[in-house]
């Protein structure tokens, strides 16, 4: 299985974003480098509006992903409730 | 009663499938003349799924967010004087190569995808390319406008768009995308919005803005990652287009994969300037070129290729050249701009001792056998007062318009040259890759404007190069050029910094 990753800017509301991806996915690698963070992980992986709006203690519309996004591998699907990437071979 | 709130998934067909009419009374073939031409088959547009489903109120919505957070980063770069803080006055090289040989090519991409976001007959297809269009443009807006700073302090960035169409290696990128966008619709699409965005501008602007950061230059990180940011839709978009093509028609396959082939070469030779940069340009590294291409072609490209291998695609011609390629390019291309350092619009320079033991421990197989020496022997020329320029000007590649600079890969001591006769003209080539795309389209590619041969019939003024330079170039020929040793650029750094 090859792997998704996702790279998100360093900044405040990337935090949360990435402590949700991290609940949402738990055996997903963090990698922080200058100015990004990227999250990879094997097949798939998931971001979940309830718990990125339990961490930031607000409304977030999964959309909102797009303003702190840097690039992504891997096949999206988007709805209102959740983000997926995955690999489907 | 309040309005209910649409779901993605319904705002998505209302916003965009919902804006498409049918040909009542006009020939629907005439509407969308570019479609046919070139062998594929749609058979369904409804087929077309777009998995970001971002419609056009969403889509100013969240731009006009990361426009105000860019902006706000400008203002602050520029009122805090925030050129003094990159890591030393070379790092601002890079910056001159990217504003002259990439934003422009921000500008084409807005315009071929504004050509191709008209010219699909489907909507899904042509809304999401007209929202790339548009983010195309605002690329190459915030580029300049970042830039701006830059030109207020240091030489060698007033004429970037004049250079763009003019000088020799930015020939490279320039023509890169003109064959895109003199390719059909559907071409195009697998050019730039597959091979290019999916796989290949993470390089650039990823480990290479990442880069950026670590140099200290807040505005070209900010810009870098606010493109980047629409990127992540452009790569999504291109992968998209694939599968779409591949799901449509079995007739489809063999065409695309044509194209892959063809663009993902192209594309790694385009991206050498990419490698060159990272590796050479950079005071302070943050990945080789080597190991950046390790994760965003060799692995995430590999697993792009596994994913798409269920439609009979295989992986790009020639990727185990291209493989041994990464431990090669950065220094042939490096080498060829510090011996052609007169004739480059922006300063070159020999790798401190650091940088080169830095080189050494990055590419252990290749460094200390090949290229060390050349910059060994580089410094004792430079010791002794005789830094080298070359007196020739180089052959070009008829495709890529690369000079000539690469090696065969089993036998690096030994230049890479392969030759094509058609209408009786001999035309050259810097490897198998580019010789079978002028093989396969020789009515296209004998028409390229290759600046050296352009040069020597008369076309760019002269007689000599200095003249070139200076008159058709518009290089401030002394200024913009030569070693970043005595440049003025070095001397006003030294200045605001207090270096003796």
């Amino acid at each position: 299985m090859s792997k998704v990753y996702i790279a998100l800017q360093d900044n405040d509301e990337s935090r949360y974003i990435v402590e949700a991806i991290e609940e949402s996915n738990p055996d997903s690698t963090v990698i922080h480098q200058p100015a990004m963070i990227r999250i990879e992980r094997e097949g798939r992986l998931v971001i979940e509006r309830a718990v990125v709006e339990e961490k930031m203690g607000r409304d977030w519309d999964v959309q909102e992903l797009h303003i702190n996004l840097i690039t992504l591998g891997g096949n999206v699907d988007e709805d209102d409730d959740q983000f997926v990437l995955e690999w489907k071979q | 009663m309040a309005a209910k709130k649409l779901n993605i998934k319904d705002k998505y067909r209302l916003l965009t499938r919902d804006l498409d009419w049918d040909f009542s009374y006009e020939d629907r073939k005439q509407a969308f003349p570019y479609e046919e031409f070139e062998g594929i088959k749609i058979t369904d547009w409804n087929k077309w799924e777009d998995p970001f489903r971002l419609t056009m109120d969403s889509y100013w919505k969240y731009q006009a967010e990361k426009e105000k957070k860019l902006y706000a980063i400008f203002d602050a770069f520029s009122q805090n004087n925030g050129h003094l803080n990159v890591v030393d006055s070379r790092y601002v090289n890079a910056l001159k190569l990217f504003l002259t040989g990439v934003s422009p090519l921000e500008y084409q991409a807005y315009q071929g995808f504004a050509h191709v976001g008209r010219q699909f007959g489907g909507v899904g297809a042509r809304v999401a390319c007209q929202m790339q269009s548009l983010d195309e443009l605002r690329h190459v807006q915030t580029q300049i406008h970042a830039m701006s700073h830059y030109n207020k302090f240091f030489d060698g960035f007033q004429e970037f768009s004049h250079m763009h169409d003019r000088v020799w290696y930015l020939s490279v990128p320039r023509s890169f995308f003109c064959d895109a966008r003199s390719a059909g619709p559907f071409e195009f699409m697998v050019a730039i919005g597959f091979s290019f965005e999916y796989v290949l501008t993470n390089l650039l602007f990823v480990p290479f803005m990442s880069g950026a950061a670590h140099n200290g230059d807040m505005a070209t990180v900010t810009f870098g990652f606010s493109a980047q940011s629409d990127e992540a839709r452009h790569m999504t978009l291109g992968l998209e287009v694939i599968k779409f093509l591949l799901e449509q028609h079995e007739d489809n396959v063999p065409i695309v994969q044509k194209w892959i082939d063809k663009w993902f070469w192209r594309g790694t030779r385009l991206l050498t300037i990419v490698a060159m940069m990272m590796d050479y340009m950079l005071p302070n590294k943050v990945m080789s070129w080597k190991e950046a291409w390790e994760v965003y072609f060799e692995e995430a490209g590999g697993a792009l290729f596994k994913d798409l291998a269920r439609y009979g695609i295989r992986m790009p011609k020639y990727a185990e050249t291209i493989e041994k390629e990464k431990e090669h390019i950065s220094h042939q291309a490096w080498w060829t701009f510090y011996t052609h350092g007169h004739a480059a619009g922006f300063h070159t320079w020999i790798p401190s001792d650091k940088e080169l033991d830095w080189l050494s421990a990055q590419y252990p197989d290749t460094f200390d056998k090949y290229y060390r020496p050349l910059w060994e022997l580089a410094k004792e020329q430079e010791a002794k007062g005789e830094r080298f320029y070359t007196s020739g000007l180089p052959q070009l590649c008829q495709t890529c318009q690369i000079p000539m600079l690469f090696t065969e890969m089993d036998n690096p001591n030994q230049n890479s040259m392969r030759d094509s006769v058609f209408e009786d003209e001999r035309y050259h080539f810097c490897s198998d890759g580019c010789k079978d795309i002028f093989d396969e389209e020789p009515e296209k590619y004998v028409q390229s404007w290759l600046p050296v041969h352009q040069i020597f019939q008369g076309n760019c003024g002269g007689p000599g190069v200095e003249d070139v330079l200076s008159d058709y170039y518009k290089m401030n020929v002394g200024v913009d050029n030569m070693d970043i040793k005595g440049s003025p650029d070095e001397k006003r750094w030294n200045e605001w910094k207090g270096i003796a």
